[in-house]
């Protein structure tokens, strides 16, 4: 099997350096300057390649810092099983927020429905499991380009009590100068990866080898058509009277909630065939997996307000 | 080529928004459903034409009111090329946004209406990029559709602008006559304007050579962090990690440690993808050195035979970015200057910079939310630094509020070349 990669993607190694550069140095800042760091992983792409990178801003020591993830009940088993093998080879702590035993305890309220996901919920059990071990820094692995209200982000996202994202009182951010100064039960949200693209992060991967959960590759799966989605059939989603059941070869650009998490068609199994058909895709990778941000124009903005990611 | 990092400022009148929509637009950088829930937007506000200024536009509060509140990066590449654009309002009110945006740029993008010429705004925006240290101004005259595509109309806005970065001493510069809505010399070429004949705006950027102006060659790489593995495998190793500012490192060389003085030889370089011989400016590197001192993070690596400063006392142009406060003399502030943290006190406030008469000079007292003014600080420890006109790594700093612990002002070490 052949696939060139196009030529939109023979960027040179230096300019992928120069953003690796800026995210290491970013990490240490935070390392060095922040009593109780942790970074969230979801066993998403970001997120690994974020991993990887604060592993290199500190090698050859161990991660100074546990992975923390906000677990919403319904993710994709291929995802949480590469995030429990990763915690363990790397031997850090993993702290998992649980989305349904806050349920069952009655802190939170599911939304019912087929249109009721999980993914609100887990703004208040994050939020929790800041406060519960009290993190004064989180890495997140969101990038600028994915989505507009993310274009306004700073790459020190400071956060008050209530873990609310202000866009009209951000801190200016000059030069490669962060202020981290917060008092007790606030925190800085960081984001390494800021200025990377989609294909940055896929160039990486590359570069570097290394291993992704299996859904970003192309594989057979039971799926049905939502919304122009097509949604991977499983224990948490079932298809609706009037939406039928195929099987089709698919891969997903996004890992998230299975319940909002849709694939594409593909036949991509390589790393290179993957890179080469997100080269050329023309709707952008929320729009064409994410049903949580097709809700409104303004989702993203109204979610980060209240505290997410 | 290099990565390519740009400031643009502009208000909503000027097309900046058209313009840098239209970059994305035409380079294929936007998808499209990003496109389609742009157009269905211009349709709810019964736009005769697609609005190319919505693809950047970010929050809801600024789509209903049509205004840009704050930066917004934008990401774009060509087959030659990366591009990082800071996108900036041109508001007088936000000096501080434009000049966030200038202090990572290595180019700024300068729109001007040729129906209204070298306005004010125009002014301000290449004395800021001039006082952030930028070297490279494109100049792009905009709206020639509406002045008939007159050579003359562009000429005069040339020759009016070319002055004034001259008199700033920005010596690479370029003008360009488009039309952001219509798409001429953006992306692709004009076919209405046989009298320019030169790059369009994206081939400039493209080519742009960042490296004619060359950087500070003497080695500075602030410390940030110690490695201590402290395992059985790292048992005795010792690094100490940081962005080299600028200049080069490699195994062998001597080197001072700063502000102590004291001179050591590096041993090993460790990168993110292993052990090299040598590393240069931008790199993220771990060096372990051949003495056993006493180093912690806001140390400086310099160039053994040309060290940087290192004094309590620093004279240092600043912009003041709070809305509640103004600065005086006698304020005491955090400082953060490269890894280093300390505390600073006003000593004196010299005088305020008026941007808008392009770098005159004005007695004060003290200094308000976007204001741009000349002051010395004396701080609690020892700052080793050089002028911002030398080294932008170890020539700026931020100030921050003690008690709100807001970032209060940008400052750049040392007097802008071109003040009267």
């Amino acid at each position: 099997m052949q696939s060139s990669i196009p030529p939109k993607l023979a960027l040179s190694s230096s300019q992928l350096g120069s953003l690796k550069a800026e995210s290491i140095h970013i990490i240490r800042e935070v390392i060095a300057e922040f009593d109780r760091p942790a970074l969230l992983f979801s066993g998403g792409k970001d997120s690994i390649v974020m991993l990887h990178l604060a592993k290199k801003a500190v090698a050859p020591a161990k991660l100074p810092f546990p992975i923390v993830h906000i677990d919403t009940g319904h993710n994709f088993p291929e995802a949480i099983e590469y995030r429990d093998r990763t915690a363990a080879n790397l031997g850090i702590e993993l702290i998992v927020g649980s989305v349904p035993e806050a349920i069952e305890s009655g802190r939170v309220t599911a939304f019912a429905g087929p249109g009721g996901s999980r993914n609100r919920l887990q703004t208040p059990v994050l939020l929790e499991t800041i406060r519960e071990n009290k993190f004064d820094a989180v890495f997140g692995g969101a990038r600028r380009d994915e989505e507009r209200a993310r274009a306004k982000e700073r790459v020190y996202s400071f956060r008050d009590e209530f873990g609310q994202w202000d866009p009209k009182n951000q801190r200016p951010e000059l030069w490669n100068i962060y202020n981290g100064f917060i008092n007790p039960g606030q925190n800085i949200r960081v984001f390494p990866l800021s200025n990377w693209t989609e294909l940055d992060i896929w160039q990486y991967i590359l570069e570097q080898n290394i291993e992704l959960p299996s859904i970003y590759f192309a594989h057979e799966r039971k799926v049905f058509e939502r919304e122009g989605m097509l949604m991977a059939v499983s224990e948490f989603l079932q298809p609706q009277s009037g939406e039928s059941v195929t099987t089709e070869k698919v891969r997903f650009r996004t890992v998230g909630d299975m319940t909002v998490t849709g694939g594409v068609r593909s036949d991509a199994d390589t790393l290179e065939q993957v890179i080469a058909e997100i080269a050329i895709a023309r709707i952008s990778e929320r729009g064409a997996s994410r049903a949580d941000d097709r809700t409104a124009e303004a989702a993203m903005e109204d979610r980060k307000r209240e505290g997410y990611f | 080529m290099n990565l390519l990092r740009i400031a643009t400022a502009g208000s909503v009148d000027d097309g900046k928004s058209t313009l840098i929509g239209r970059l994305l637009y035409d380079s294929k950088a936007i998808y499209d459903d990003v496109i389609d829930s742009a157009e269905q937007h211009s349709r709810r506000q019964s736009s005769e034409y697609f609005n190319l200024a919505l693809l950047t536009d970010g929050l809801r509060a600024e789509r209903e009111q049509g205004i840009t509140i704050d930066v917004a990066y934008r990401y774009f590449s060509t087959p030659k090329r990366k591009f990082i654009l800071a996108d900036t309002p041109g508001h007088v009110q936000y000096t501080r946004n434009m000049v966030t945006g200038a202090s990572t740029a290595d180019v700024a993008l300068i729109i001007v209406d040729a129906r209204n010429g070298v306005v004010e705004q125009s002014r301000r925006h290449a004395v800021i990029a001039a006082l952030l240290g930028i070297k490279h101004v494109v100049v792009c005259v905009n709206k020639m559709d509406l002045v008939d595509f007159q050579e003359t109309v562009f000429r005069n806005i040339q020759r009016d602008l070319h002055s004034l970065l001259e008199e700033l001493q920005i010596k690479s510069h370029h003008f360009i006559p488009i039309s952001a809505l219509v798409g001429d010399n953006v992306v692709a070429k004009s076919g209405r304007m046989d009298w320019y004949g030169d790059e369009t705006v994206l081939e400039h950027l493209e080519g742009l050579d960042t490296s004619i102006f060359t950087a500070d060659s003497r080695l500075r790489l602030p410390v940030q962090y110690v490695i201590r593995p402290l395992t059985k495998e790292f048992h005795d190793y010792r690094g100490y990690s940081g962005t080299i500012a600028s200049g080069n490192v490699s195994v062998g060389q001597e080197i001072a440690v700063m502000p102590a003085g004291k001179v050591t030889t590096i041993e090993a370089i460790d990168t993110p993808d292993g052990g090299v011989n040598s590393a240069a400016e931008g790199d993220a590197v771990t060096i372990r050195i051949s003495h056993d001192l006493d180093i912690s993070r806001g140390a400086l690596f310099c160039s053994k035979y040309d060290v940087s400063r290192v004094d309590n006392t620093v004279e240092a142009t600043i912009c003041w970015m709070s809305e509640r406060s103004n600065l005086q003399a006698g304020g005491m502030y955090r400082i953060k200057h490269t890894t280093h943290t300390a505390r600073a006190m006003v000593n004196s406030l010299e005088f305020k910079i008026d941007i808008d008469s392009v770098a005159d000079t004005v007695g004060c007292d003290h200094l308000e939310l976007n204001e741009i003014g000349q002051l010395v600080l004396r701080t609690s420890e020892p700052l080793v630094f050089d002028q911002y006109s030398v080294n932008r790594s170890t020539g700026s700093f931020i100030l921050i509020d003690e008690s709100t612990n807001e970032t209060v002002a940008a400052g750049m070490i040392g007097r802008p070349e071109f003040i009267h």
